[in-house]
């Protein structure tokens, strides 16, 4: 099924510590899995757990507070995302219900997987950031894809932009698959290899 | 004269299209290596849309960061960790359903796929490289693009050999003079990304260059490359060289007898050019890098071993001062406390960054005829099967157990928790590897990141400044 992104609102939980890397987001032990399924529980288990392996709540941790349990909306600190490239950390929120990450920058390889998985991730200033993690103790957040605007219900009449590639946009809006995409591209593909079949043989016979 | 770094020569080389609006490029892509953990979701993409890897025979696939490290010989069915083993397994059937070579654990081969690939002779200067593992940057060594993707973009690669990418910044680190006795390319990636942080590199290729880099062996190049991830860079790039050309010859996918001379002066046209745009310069005295370690949770809390750890409260930032507190709090250290006296309780000689044979010498120089400190459990852990009998030929394997450390089988081991070799909670490891991220070496375990040399005299010592 496609999934599609134009505008979203909702809970929005504040972490906002810089440098929160996947390994955080899932640690190693609870991604040996083949499928891209039940990694949400496993979703930041390090800091969402009591124990190792366990499902006992830690209470201190945002997520596990009531006003913040059913969160579509990650505010975060710089370089959010850093670290490993495993997918799985972007599986784990999408399947928490996670729909989108406000963060002052992203890892590179975090943000393209958030990308190929339908879950905008917006880079905004320290400043608007700081706001909205203030503001989303009121009231939901509002992230418009169609605007580029992030707006809060508690704060009237004030709204942030925030950009985005036209591609990237466009492949949020209407969840392209990249592999289609790219076949279409197939004869530049095969023209390509059959000049460079001339120029660098060598790496062709290996 | 063409204005270029080696960078977009790379890039331009390999382009197959390009969308002229929005810039989004289709980068062919000349190895592709894999691995156990970020792949079973894209073979099943691959099936459930009915597409074949589009270039099994540009494809490399070993298994390392489940595999224990010892008793290999008992194959899958002594893996203990059933998910684990499934994901071994896993692999094992997607690589013979689609006919790509494959080294699987107990293998000669296997290894760490960061230094499967080079030893093999895989790794070429001015290739494209891409794994879904974000240290693939290692390769960058060679003067080969290569960086790590997810898994997404792994199905990508299997069903069409390309990348659909953005063309990066282009970012100098120019290192001149000479190290300090002891010092290398650990200690050098280790400051640089504590000069520049985390994000430093964030958006664009890290080329090294100047006269230490140059003398560099290309162990110590991929060293380095491996940790320009950690301050932010994708991909890290030294230019290919003499050294970079003995290493290759000779080794078993390099080219043939009747290719090597043209592969050669491909290879020899891979160098920035003088008059190359930078966005970004860094300099560095190769003289002012001191033997450094780590004492937070990010790559980048790095510090001269002999410095003290430090005082929150001295730190102006908010931001940077609140993540000094945490880090230290989780580490067990007190603020403003000599480093070097860190009681450790695990030392770990190996990972991507730090198990090629030339790491193991340096220790085992250190080591030779000295003991393990009491209460010090410490394990040397070779990158591959090739690395563990060069290191037998050699004697070096002798050297460790005689001084009391555990010499493993080849796999990524302690480096990030995920097979059995784990810190409890609370142990400090004196660690070779890359991350010291909170429990990424087990739940609650402390890490610091060190040098092979440093990490074999705490050994000895018992105290992370030997």
């Amino acid at each position: 099924m496609k999934k599609t992104f134009s505008r979203h609102s909702g809970v929005a939980a504040p972490l906002l510590i810089d440098n929160i890397d996947t390994d955080q987001i899932i640690p190693s032990r609870e991604m040996k899995t083949v499928s891209k399924e039940g990694l949400g529980e496993g979703l930041f288990a390090g800091w969402r757990y009591t124990e190792v392996g366990g499902r006992e709540p830690n209470q201190e941790f945002v997520l596990n507070q009531n006003s913040k349990i059913d969160s579509t909306i990650l505010i975060a600190g710089s370089n959010f995302g850093c670290g490993s490239s495993r997918e799985h950390a972007v599986w784990a929120l999408s399947e928490y219900g996670i729909r989108v990450i406000l963060a002052v920058s992203f890892g590179e390889i975090f943000h393209a997987n958030c990308l190929r998985n339908g879950i905008l991730a917006v880079s905004l200033s320290q400043d608007n950031i700081d706001a909205l993690a203030n503001a989303s103790n009121e009231g939901e957040i509002t992230v418009d894809l169609v605007e580029q605007t992030v707006s809060a219900a508690s704060i009237k009449d004030w709204k942030c932009d925030f950009e985005i590639g036209a591609y990237p946009k466009k492949m949020l809006m209407e969840g392209l698959c990249p592999i289609e995409m790219t076949l279409t591209n197939e004869k530049a593909i095969d023209a390509f290899l059959q000049v460079d079949k001339e120029t660098r043989p060598w790496v062709y016979t290996v | 004269m063409t204005h270029k770094t080696l960078y977009d020569k790379i890039w331009d080389s390999h382009l197959a299209h390009i969308n002229a609006e929005t810039g989004e490029a289709l980068l062919f892509i000349d190895l592709h290596l894999i691995h156990e953990v970020t792949t079973p979701q894209a073979f099943a993409g691959l099936k459930a849309a009915g597409r074949n890897v589009r270039r099994p025979d540009l494809t490399l696939a070993t298994a390392d960061h489940n595999t224990p490290t010892e008793n290999q010989a008992a194959g899958l069915e002594g893996v203990k960790d059933e998910q684990a083993r499934t994901q071994l397994e896993m692999l094992s059937k997607n690589v013979k359903e689609h006919g790509i070579e494959f080294y699987p654990m107990g293998h000669i081969n296997n290894g760490i796929v960061h230094v499967v690939g080079p030893e093999q002779g895989r790794t070429q200067p001015g290739m494209t490289i891409v794994c879904g593992d974000s240290h693939t940057s290692t390769h960058g060594a060679f003067g080969a693009l290569a960086h790590g993707i997810g898994t997404s973009e792994v199905e990508h690669v299997l069903a069409t050999q390309t990348l659909r990418a953005r063309k990066m910044k282009n970012m100098a680190v120019r290192v001149s003079g000479k190290f300090q006795d002891g010092v290398g390319a650990k200690d050098l990636a280790l400051h640089l990304i504590s000069v520049i942080g985390t994000a430093g590199g964030t958006g664009s290729v890290m080329e090294f260059m100047g006269e230490a880099i140059e003398a560099m062996s290309m162990e110590a190049r991929m060293t380095l490359c491996n940790l320009s991830i950690e301050g932010g860079a994708r991909a890290g790039l030294v230019a290919p060289d003499e050294t970079t050309f003995d290493y290759i010859k000779g080794r078993p996918s390099a080219p043939k007898a009747g290719q090597w001379d043209a592969a050669l002066s491909y290879w020899k046209t891979l160098f920035s050019d003088e008059d190359a745009h930078w966005d970004e310069v860094v300099e560095i005295r190769a003289e002012d890098v001191a033997p450094t370690v780590t004492w937070g949770t990010s790559p980048e809390q790095a510090l001269p071993l002999s410095a003290d750890a430090p005082i929150p409260s001295e730190i102006s930032d908010p931001i940077k001062r609140a993540a000094a507190e945490r880090a230290l709090d989780y580490m067990g250290i007190e603020a403003g406390k000599p480093l070097k006296d860190l009681k450790i309780d695990r030392v770990f000689i190996g990972s991507c960054t730090n198990s090629r044979i030339e790491d193991f010498r340096a220790a085992a120089e250190i080591v030779k005829g000295k003991k393990v400190a009491d209460g010090v459990r410490a394990m040397a852990v070779p990158g591959s099967g090739l690395v563990n009998a060069q290191a037998e030929e050699e004697g070096l394997d002798q050297i460790f157990v005689e001084a009391g450390f555990e010499w493993r089988e080849p796999g990524c081991s302690m480096c990030l928790g995920m097979n059995p070799d784990t810190l409890a909670p609370q142990e400090r490891c004196a660690s070779t590897s890359n991350r010291n991220f909170e429990g990424r070496q087990g739940r609650g375990g402390r890490t610091h990141l060190l040098s092979p040399v440093l990490a074999a005299k705490a050994a000895i010592a018992g105290v992370l400044g030997g």
